[in-house]
Parts: C-alpha cells; structure tokens; sequence
C-alpha cells in the first residue's frame, strides 16, 4: 500500500476527509520555504502538493501564476524541488507528498532520472494539470515500476466513458476538479459539485480529492462530507502573501489548522 | 490517440478541455468533406476575402540582382491583408455548427485578430481577442481596427507580453467558459486537433499557387520559401508541394539579433524537444524546461514554439529550416517596397529577405515562390524606426 494510500484508509477509519495543501516550492522565497512546508505538515496538512513551479501554468489563475513566477525567479528548480524533499524527509516529516508540476518540468529532466531521483528523496506521486490520462502512457510505464503515484484529474466536462478509462489508470486518488476553470479563489462551491462526485464514485474506488475554488474552513467542511479529500491552494499562498515575514509562519499554521479542524466528516446542509 | 505527426504533437492540455477537443475533432471530421460547409467557405472567400489571391511574377529584382525567377503569393490581397483570414473564417464557421456563440482568440501581430473580429462581424459572433501589452504597443493600427469591428480587445501582462502570453490567457478564458466558447486558434500550433485543422484551412495557399504556377510557366517552381512563425501560412503553401519532391521547401524562422546570439525565435534552427503550450514540438527552453524569451522585429514570428508538422518535416528532411535576422527582413521589407511597388510583413519580410540571398545563386531558368504572408501596413512605425536606427548606425561606420 502506498504511503498515500494508507493514509486515506487510516482517515476513513477516523472519518475525516484529507486536507491537501498545495504551495509552491521557493514560495514566497527560497530561504523560508522548507519552513512553511514543514508548518504546513505540522499543523494538520494530510497530503501535501508541493509545487514544481513553472513560468507558463496554463491551468493556473493569477494567484498560483504569480506565486510560481516569483519562485522561478528566485531561483528553484526541479533539483532545488528534490532536495527540499530530502530534507523534509531527513528532518522526520512522513507525510505523504506529491510533486504538482507542468509536463515540459518533468520532460526536461528526463522521466527516467526524475523518477529514480523522486522516490529516493522521498516523493510519493506526481500531479500533472497538462498530462491528460489519453497521453500519459509513457509516463505511467516510467513512474508505476518506482511505486509512484500518477494522479488524473476528472472534470466535470469529462463524458461518463472517459471517465471511466480515467479511473483505470489513476493510482493514489482522483483530483476532481470543482468547476471548469483555472485555480483561484472562489466566493462559493457549485451546487452541481456534490452530484459531479457522487457520479464518480460509481465509477471509481480510488479516494476522491476537490479541488480548484476551495478557500476556506466552510467549503472543507462542506467538502468533507461527500468527498475524501479537500485541496487548497490559492487561498493560502494569499495568506502568506499578506503576510508579513515576521508572522508569515504562525499565519500559516493558523490557517492550516483551521482548515484541518474542518474536515471531520459531518452531513453540511447546503445554503 | 491520433494527433501525431511521427512523435510531435499530441494533446498537452487541462483535462477540462478534452471535451472541447474531442468535439471540434469530430465535428471537423463531419463538415470538412461535407459539401454544403465547403461551398460556404468558398463562397464567402471568394466574394468577402477575394480569392483566388494572385501570383505576381516580379520583374525589376530579377533583372538587377540576376539568378531565378520570383514569383511571390500574395496573401497580402486578402480582405484584411494577411493569410490569418482563410482560418478565421472556416474555422468561425466550424465554431457556429457546433453551436458556439462566443469566440476567444490570440494575436501577435494582430493580423489574426484583425481576421477573427472581422469573420466575427461578419457572422455576427461575440469575439474577445487577447493581445500581449508589447505586441499592442507596436501594432497600433490593428488594435484600432480590432476595436472598430467590435472586438473586446483585452490586453495581457503576463510574462513577455507577447503572443505565448496572449495564447496563455486564451486558453485559461476558454477553460472557464468551455461550454459557450470557441477557441479560435490563429496558427497551425497547439493541442490536436489544432494544427491538423488549420493546416487544412490554409492550404487553399497551396492549392492556389500550384494552379497558377503551372499556369505561368508550366512546370512546378523549384524552392517554395515562407516564413514560419507558428507555421500557418508556411504549412498552408507548402501542403500544395509536399508530395513533389523535386520541389525544395524552405521554413524561414526569426532570427532577430542574431541567430548566435540568444536574442531569436527560431526553435527549429537552435531548439530543443519539449511541450509547449498543448504540443510535443521544437521549442526554445532552458535546462530545466523554461520557456525561453523569443526576440523578433516580426510580432507574429515571435513564439518560443512550432507547429509539430514543421517538427515532423524538419526531422524527415523533406523541409529545410533556416533563418532571416531583424536587419536583413528590415532591408528586405525596404527593397521590395522600393523596387517591386509592394509593401510587405515584417514577417512576410523574412521569407523575402531569404528569397533575395537564394535567387542569385540560381540560374535563369529557375523558379522561387515566395509565400507573402501579409501586408505591411501595420509595420509602418515600426519598421521606418528601424530603418533609420540601421541608417544611423551605417553613418556611424557600424557594419550592418
Ligand atoms: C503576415 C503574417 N505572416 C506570418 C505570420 C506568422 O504566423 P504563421 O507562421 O502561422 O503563418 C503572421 C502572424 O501573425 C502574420 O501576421
């Protein structure tokens, strides 16, 4: 079992969903991004998403696009990516992380290698925005034999057939995109979304994550009570954007801890 | 998966735009041999676009530099004065079969926006065209037109602020607004099935030129010479010519400063394997897979990316890629003007530019067709500044 795997299954006995926090790598600069993402571990965070960050997001929004420009320009890269992992790991963070990152990263730095170097930092999976299931075939044969996770979005555009081949090739869980869009905070979560999730559940066995719109401790909690897990981006790279340096890690862990006491799984009436 | 030329190209994109994909592909698949759809696009290209565009043997280079002789395509009669309208309006009205009542487009030189806005108007769709903050500063005449024809024209900060940027910001609109929203791609790049369609859309070039080269002279031309930005108007004359291979074909990409010098666009001369922007192609990127900056005199050749069919071509041979810098497309752009009474693109200036190098070496009895992209009307500023930038350096005793 995979150590995400494992851990969908030991919050299913607790009944909690799992928070996801994604942030960016070299974000907000390089000196105190291993910091954050270890505040973020420790205040609740089940998986992490950390960022490969790319100048060209084509599926993010201005936050995410900003956030990740401003890391490349401070300088992180994809070795910079993997040795912040080897650290985190060194320094007795298990909890389970994935590299979100665009195609033309990880092409770049050759499948192979990149594999080999993932699993000996420590890294569980792979999130991919531009690599649709119907393209990924190369990458799936040079991630699966390291044990490496390769997460497929669905989208509530994607047709009942495909997501049925979707779901074959998925390991770890499925990133259910909330609404079509790029990433980005959002005032509320779409009426259809529960409905979008309960579809894929016939579909599927994998854990069910959301994401994109997820901003705050009321959609979690709305989240976890029909999905397995709630992903959150955007609205916390606007935390630490205001931020100032001197609170920036508190902030984090506040927000994070918030969010994370939200995620027990209780029946929300929708307003 | 079809939607690849050997290894290049593939669909690299947001899952949520798979659908939108699949039902443009398909969609194409049934009107493209459909004869009541061709017969529309026919009809409004011959009597809105006026085509057939002519072929214009040139007389006055030929007989002062010597060599082949020039025959130049002339996309720049087209209804708005550029190659970018024959798929505009095919695929506008591919858009409106499928029940899109909005449009989203891209635009470097603004020569597609100016196309897509006027096909809009025309067809009476909503049209929002994006346009790097950059390109808009030296382009001003399109975006005063884009506007008139009743375009939202929104300007992006993003990045380098040129065309990438303006593709960038047009693919995040239309995945936000998949359900209403054509994308209306304006070169022969992206995702499947994108360059397959506008390829198609384009070859009426080719189809054209052929006819009337045998026309003129009987024979098939000897070089067939575009500039290559995308890609679009180079694979649109070249698809009239590729099952022909006594005839030569030449890719022209930009390149700008100097194609040493780090400051170009051309990823099929000095690039490297990659996706960019939904493509597996030749693209400029660093070590870790950045998309690099792209420099050129010629907004519509300013693009880090290819349209993967030019990366099959290139690797098959059957295309040479060269390149032409921002002095020498100046110089040509100049020449032409002087001794042929046309006025050219800045990016048509490059297929130009290498055509005056080749036809001297050539003998008499040889024939080069040159592909005019566009007209140049839209370089004026642009293009008289740099004009008199390399007159001052000449007077300086600066070699250019
Ligand atoms: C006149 C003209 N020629 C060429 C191009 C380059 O595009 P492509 O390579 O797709 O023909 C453009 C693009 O804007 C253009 O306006």
């Amino acid at each position: 079992m995979s150590r995400i795997e494992k851990t969908f299954a030991q919050l299913r006995e607790k009944e909690e969903g799992a928070l996801i926090i994604y942030i960016p790598v070299g974000y907000p600069n390089l000196d105190i991004s291993e910091s954050l993402i270890r505040a973020i571990a420790e205040s609740g965070a089940d998986i992490i998403e950390l960022g490969v960050p790319y100048a060209d997001p084509l599926a993010d929004g201005p936050t995410i696009q900003e956030a990740c420009l401003q890391a490349v320009n401070n300088g992180t890269n994809l070795d910079i990516c993997l040795e912040t992992v080897s650290k985190l790991r060194a320094s007795g963070i298990d909890t389970p992380i994935v590299f979100m990152g665009y195609c033309n990263s990880f092409l770049a730095y050759g499948l192979e290698r990149l594999a080999a170097q993932a699993v000996e930092a420590g890294v569980d999976g792979f999130i991919i925005p531009d690599l649709p299931s119907t393209m990924a075939q190369p990458w799936v044969q040079k991630f699966e034999p390291h044990g490496l996770d390769l997460i497929f979005f669905l989208a509530p555009t994607t047709s009942e057939e495909r997501a049925a081949a979707v779901v074959k090739q998925g390991s770890g869980f499925l990133y259910c995109i909330s609404v079509a869009g790029v990433t980005g905070v959002r005032q509320s979560l779409p009426n259809e979304l529960p409905g979008f999730i309960h579809q894929i559940r016939q579909q599927s066995t994998l854990p069910l994550a959301v994401g994109f719109g997820i901003s705050n401790a009321q959609h979690v909690k709305e989240v976890s009570s029909y999905a397995d897990g709630a992903i959150v981006g955007s609205a916390l790279i606007q935390v630490i954007k205001q931020a100032s340096s001197e609170t920036v890690e508190q902030d984090v862990r506040a927000f994070v801890h918030q969010l994370k006491s939200a995620t027990r799984r209780v029946a929300v009436e929708r307003v | 998966m079809n939607g690849f030329f050997g290894q290049f190209g593939g669909a690299f994109v947001a899952e949520t735009l798979i659908r939108n994909l699949e039902e443009l592909e398909h969609e194409y698949e049934r009107v493209k041999d459909d004869v009541n759809f061709r017969n529309e696009v026919a009809a409004i290209l011959k009597h809105f676009v006026g085509r057939p565009t002519p072929l214009t043997p040139l007389h006055r280079i030929p007989s002062k530099l010597g060599g082949a002789k020039l025959y130049l395509k002339r996309e720049d009669l087209t209804h708005t004065g550029a190659h970018k309208i024959n798929n505009a309006l095919a695929q506008a009205l591919l858009a409106k079969k499928i029940g899109k009542q909005r449009i989203v487009a891209e635009t470097g030189a603004g020569q597609h926006g100016v196309a897509v806005a006027t096909v809009c108007s025309l067809l009476g769709i909503e049209c929002v065209v994006y346009m790097g903050a950059v390109d808009a500063a030296r382009q001003a005449p399109n975006v005063q037109r884009m506007k008139l024809l009743g375009a939202d024209l929104r300007l992006v900060h993003a990045g380098q602020q040129t065309l990438k940027d303006a593709i960038g910001e047009a693919i995040r609109d239309w995945i936000t607004n998949v359900h209403d929203t054509h994308y209306l791609l304006g070169s022969a790049v992206g995702p499947h099935p994108f360059p397959k369609i506008v390829a198609d859309f384009q070859s009426i070039i080719g189809q054209e030129a052929r006819e009337q080269i045998f026309e003129a002279e009987g024979r098939l031309p000897d070089y067939v010479v575009a500039c290559v930005g995308g890609g679009s108007n180079a694979i649109g004359i070249f698809n009239g010519f590729l099952d022909d291979p006594e005839v030569k074909l030449i890719g022209v990409q930009a390149a700008g400063e100097g194609i040493e010098s780090n400051k170009h666009a051309a990823p099929l001369v000095k690039g490297s394997l990659g996706i960019v922007q939904g493509s597996f192609t030749y693209m400029l990127q660093d070590a870790y897979g950045q998309i690099l900056e792209t420099h050129s005199i010629a907004p519509g050749l300013d693009y880090p990316g290819v349209g993967p069919q030019h990366s099959f071509l290139k690797d098959s041979g059957r295309v040479e890629y060269t390149s032409i810098n921002d002095r020498e497309a100046l110089k040509a752009f100049e020449y032409l003007c002087r001794t042929e009474g046309i006025l050219p693109a800045l990016e048509s200036s490059h297929a130009v530019a290498y055509a005056l190098k080749l036809a001297p070496t050539l003998s008499e009895e040889m024939i080069v067709l040159v592909n005019l992209s566009g007209r140049g009307d839209k370089d004026m500023n642009q293009a008289i500044e740099g004009l008199e930038r390399l007159a001052q350096l000449e007077l300086e005793g600066v070699t250019v």
